[in-house]
């Protein structure tokens, strides 16, 4: 039993060790970890630096991302009240019809609508920004992650490290460069050591001190106005985090007792074989 | 589907009318409550039990996610995120489902090397061995199709190197693989026949493991020593001694499971699948999911022609070669002693082939070039060396330890405290 | 020892029992997911109420929107119509049951009862399902100038009111409310 068990212990090291995780030699540079308020397994978003994300999406990125799987409606999680939810709603507009003419018209935007997108196709979107389409920002936090290499993804199992989609996306805002340290950088790009697929990419550093006011009193600093995007983005990823942390405590905690009780009883009933 | 005779009686008239017209009970009664294990199983030997419940678990939380899943290319990829924003619990049965098909693999892994281990697959249980085989290739099918469904970059791009094994095949290639995809490329016709075959497999593979389970209670199953029950002191009866054991290892493994389902449920996925499918871009490295990773790396380790077979066709076979000598595992084993236990010298090869599997699999996850793809041939050819050359010559070369008279014995011994006995036959 | 052995017994029963009882509730906590599943999810609750702009709806339109997946008919009747509703007396209805859900379940089916009240009585809103077996009446047609079901030949009359054919009630008018002079919050 006993060697069979360390053999386990290897195999599970080896299940760790299989997980997918390439060699590339990009990034140049890896992404510092930051701390998080939902980071850890009682980890929650922090509802006014989602507030302040939002806000950012909405005056910066929103020209040129789409956000094409939250609805307005989801945006009650970010604390806004029913009527604040549709006040926001109704600054855009949306497309809908045909209408008895067989046209298509614009309304204003509901709750149960979704963020309209920038640009009608992925054509026109390549089109518009020198041939790049920008990607859609509603799974980006979980779609981007640069890898942890070993041993540190064997250790990541314990820490639930599960934070790779914003620290990378917070490196990459705040981690462009002016000078290129001697890499070739096409023109329309911009050098970022941070970019997963190349040296450099078609996005303009789109951040600037200042250039969004915050009524709370936060910094308004690029590294803060960065933290707060992928804070937004991470719950615009992943809406039930909270939910799913708070079951999963539940059941870990059921779980155990449950198995303490079986476990006892096993005990009581082998007690008479051995 | 017990082998021995029946000791069920039923108690009340209602039972007798049932025994004389459908005798479920009795066959119930016979195989999971009176039925005989061996009373030195451990812990290794639970993982059976948890393989059935992780399929229950998959079948039940797969038929659910179906109510909400659209096979068509172009709403695919939104209906699985519509699960995971507005179906009510939706992210915890689509989490449940792809995080249990990755713990389904953990479990069936270790089931199969404690099979390896403990010669369980020697005459009389060679057919135990190769139903557990069929079913472990139908996980493979079944994994790999419902891996295609979320319609990501990795689903896409999995689905069309795999099929592309099929062009390997000379000259009927090209046509078994636009036969399997219903196209040219995989397209809307391969996402929805994937489906529709993802959701049929799981039944076949339950009918197998009816099959698998009738072999194993015919010929009762093997244990550590290896040595075959001779006596009443050697079983105990199934319920309540395994049922309440396998119950204890199944909350212990669910612990586990619920760890990564509720902490770190992207934790064994990839990024790339969070991007719908875009026939026109592949990721930077494509990789398959981790239980693939090993043959993944066989495939890749054939870079060189042999003979008249192209290095293409070449890796394919090594591929397909490294599942089917498992089949033939019971017939490749000449050793008399079933049990690694008794086994030096095979105790060491077998974990040698262990770490190797797993080397392989960290190698599939690594791009194949420079020293990774010479580190690969090495291992490939350890893999098929412990099949063809370990098993049938160190049968015949290796001096075995004396196993003991009985499993009773074996048990008594291990009892005793300090002798040298209770030591090394301690895998009980 | 006889004592001794019976303490064991209720400990050992007392094990058997809270594990018994935990297993169940773990069971039925794990079910729990598999029945939610089924309940509309949150895009649909999320259509579960709509504000309808009336506004453009003059006496003798009427509009027609989807509603939890049915049909709602909202008119704007005319002076004319309301009066010939207000003509019918009680007794010659088929139900005279108001049918609405913004009333008490058994305040009778007068005009008033049926439109959206005092001030608002033009107003009609009500879900456009023939209370036969479901189809969709057309308007403006039938006998009595109201509704007129083709299937199996129901007439409603200009308050939504089932006069004749085979329709045992008259069209329900669900929960709603003029949130504003121009916008009807409907659900």
């Amino acid at each position: 039993m006993k060697t069979f068990l360390n053999g386990l212990a290897a195999l599970g090291l080896g299940i760790a060790m299989a997980t997918p995780a390439d060699a590339a030699e990009y990034p140049l540079k890896k992404p510092p970890q930051l701390e998080w308020s939902f980071d850890g397994p009682f980890g929650a978003y922090d509802k006014g630096q989602l507030q302040r994300g939002l806000k950012i999406y909405r005056e910066v990125c929103s020209s040129c991302h789409s956000l094409d799987l939250v609805a307005f409606r989801n945006l009650e999680d970010l604390g806004y009240t029913e009527e604040q939810v549709r006040a926001i709603a109704a600054e855009y507009e949306v497309e809908d019809g045909p209408d008895e003419n067989g046209d298509m018209f614009t309304r204003p935007a509901t709750p149960s609508d979704h963020f309209p997108a920038p640009f009608a196709n992925p054509q026109q979107a390549a089109a518009s920004n020198n041939g790049a389409a920008p990607p859609d920002f509603s799974l980006l936090a979980k779609a981007r992650a640069v890898e942890r290499g070993f041993p540190t993804f064997v250790f990541d199992i314990f820490t639930q490290y599960a934070e790779g989609g914003p620290d990378y996306i917070h490196a990459l805002l705040t981690g462009y460069e002016e000078d290129a340290e001697g890499h070739e950088v096409p023109e329309g790009t911009y050098y970022n050591p941070y970019f997963l697929n190349a040296v450099s990419l078609s996005m303009a550093p789109p951040l600037s001190d200042g250039m969004v006011t915050y009524e709370d009193g936060s910094p308004e600093t690029v590294d803060q106005y960065a933290r707060d995007i992928a804070a937004f983005m991470m719950w615009a990823a992943e809406p039930h985090m909270e939910a799913r942390k708070e079951t999963g405590f539940t059941v870990m905690v059921f779980l155990v007792l449950f198995g303490g009780l079986v476990y006892l009883t096993k005990r009581k009933v082998w007690a008479e074989v051995h | 589907m017990s082998g021995g005779h029946s000791t069920y009686t039923p108690k009340t008239g209602f039972g007798r009318w049932m025994d004389a017209r459908l005798p479920l009970p009795r066959l119930v009664y016979d195989s999971f409550v009176a039925y005989p294990v061996p009373r030195n199983l451990n812990y290794a030997y639970t993982f059976g039990g948890i393989l059935t419940l992780m399929l229950a678990v998959q079948i039940l939380t797969g038929i659910v996610l179906a109510m909400h899943y659209a096979s068509n290319t172009e709403i695919a990829f939104n209906s699985v995120e519509k699960i995971m924003r507005d179906v009510n619990s939706g992210w915890l049965l689509r989490y449940l489902h792809s995080n249990g098909a990755s713990f389904f693999f953990i479990a069936v892994y270790v089931h199969i090397f404690r099979g390896l281990y403990y010669g369980s697959y020697k005459a009389p249980r060679e057919l135990l061995w190769i139903l557990g085989c069929i079913i472990y290739l139908l996980m493979m099918a079944t994994a790999f199709m419902g891996y295609v469904l979320p319609w990501g970059q990795m689903s896409f791009w999995g689905a069309t190197v795999i099929t592309g094994f099929f062009t390997a095949i000379p000259l009927v290639g090209d046509w078994i693989q636009q036969l399997l995809l219903g196209g040219f490329a995989v397209d809307n016709p391969t996402l929805n026949r994937f489906f529709s075959l993802h959701y049929l497999l799981p039944f076949m593979i339950a009918g197998v493991v009816v099959l698998h389970i009738w072999a194993l209670h015919v010929t009762g199953q093997s244990n550590p020593t290896g040595i075959e029950v001779k006596q009443k002191t050697d079983t105990v009866a199934f319920t309540p001694y395994a049922t309440i054991k396998d119950g204890f290892a199944m909350v212990v493994f669910f612990l586990v499971f619920a760890y990564f389902v509720f902490y770190i449920p992207n934790y064994l996925g990839h990024p790339d699948n969070y991007i719908e499918a875009n026939p026109l871009k592949t990721p930077a490295h494509i990789v398959p999911e981790w239980y693939f990773l090993p043959f993944y790396a066989i495939l890749r380790a054939i870079t060189f022609n042999i003979g008249p077979i192209d290095s293409k066709l070449g890796g394919v076979l090594a591929m397909f070669g490294a599942i089917a000598v498992l089949f033939v595992v019971p017939w490749l084993d000449t050793s008399k002693v079933r049990s690694a236990v008794y086994r030096p010298w095979y105790k060491l090869f077998f974990w040698l082939f262990v770490a190797d599997a797993i080397f392989l699999g960290w190698l599939g996850s690594r791009p194949a070039e420079g020293t990774y793809v010479a580190m690969a041939q090495a291992a490939t050819l350890y893999y098929f060396a412990f099949f063809v050359v370990v098993m049938p010559v160190l049968g015949l070369v290796e001096t075995p330890r004396r196993p003991p008279n009985s499993i009773t014995e074996a048990v008594l011994e291990k009892n005793k405290p300090g002798t040298p006995a209770a030591q090394t036959a301690g895998e009980a | 020892m006889s004592a001794t052995d019976s303490t064991e017994h209720t400990r050992r029963d007392f094990l058997y029992v809270a594990t018994g009882v935990a297993g169940a509730v773990g069971a039925a906590g794990a079910i729990w997911p598999f029945i939610d599943q089924m309940r509309p999810d949150a895009s649909t609750r999320a259509l579960a109420s709509i504000q309808v702009d009336v506004s453009g709806v003059e006496p003798g339109m009427s509009l027609t929107v989807k509603w939890r997946g049915q049909p709602v008919f909202i008119r704007n009747r005319t002076d004319e119509e309301i009066e010939a509703a207000r003509q019918v007396p009680l007794d010659d209805l088929k139900d005279p049951i108001a049918r609405n859900d913004n009333l008490p379940a058994d305040a009778p089916a007068t005009d008033i009862d049926r439109s959206a009240g005092e001030g608002k009585e033009n107003w009609l809103v009500m879900i456009g399902i023939c209370t036969h077996l479901g189809c969709v009446p057309l308007g403006q047609q039938g006998d009595f100038g109201g509704w007129f079901c083709p299937c199996h030949g129901s007439h409603y009359d200009t308050a939504g009111r089932v006069r004749k054919g085979p329709a045992p009630e008259n069209m329900a008018v669900p929960a709603f409310e003029f949130i504003s002079d121009t916008v009807v919050q409907i659900g």
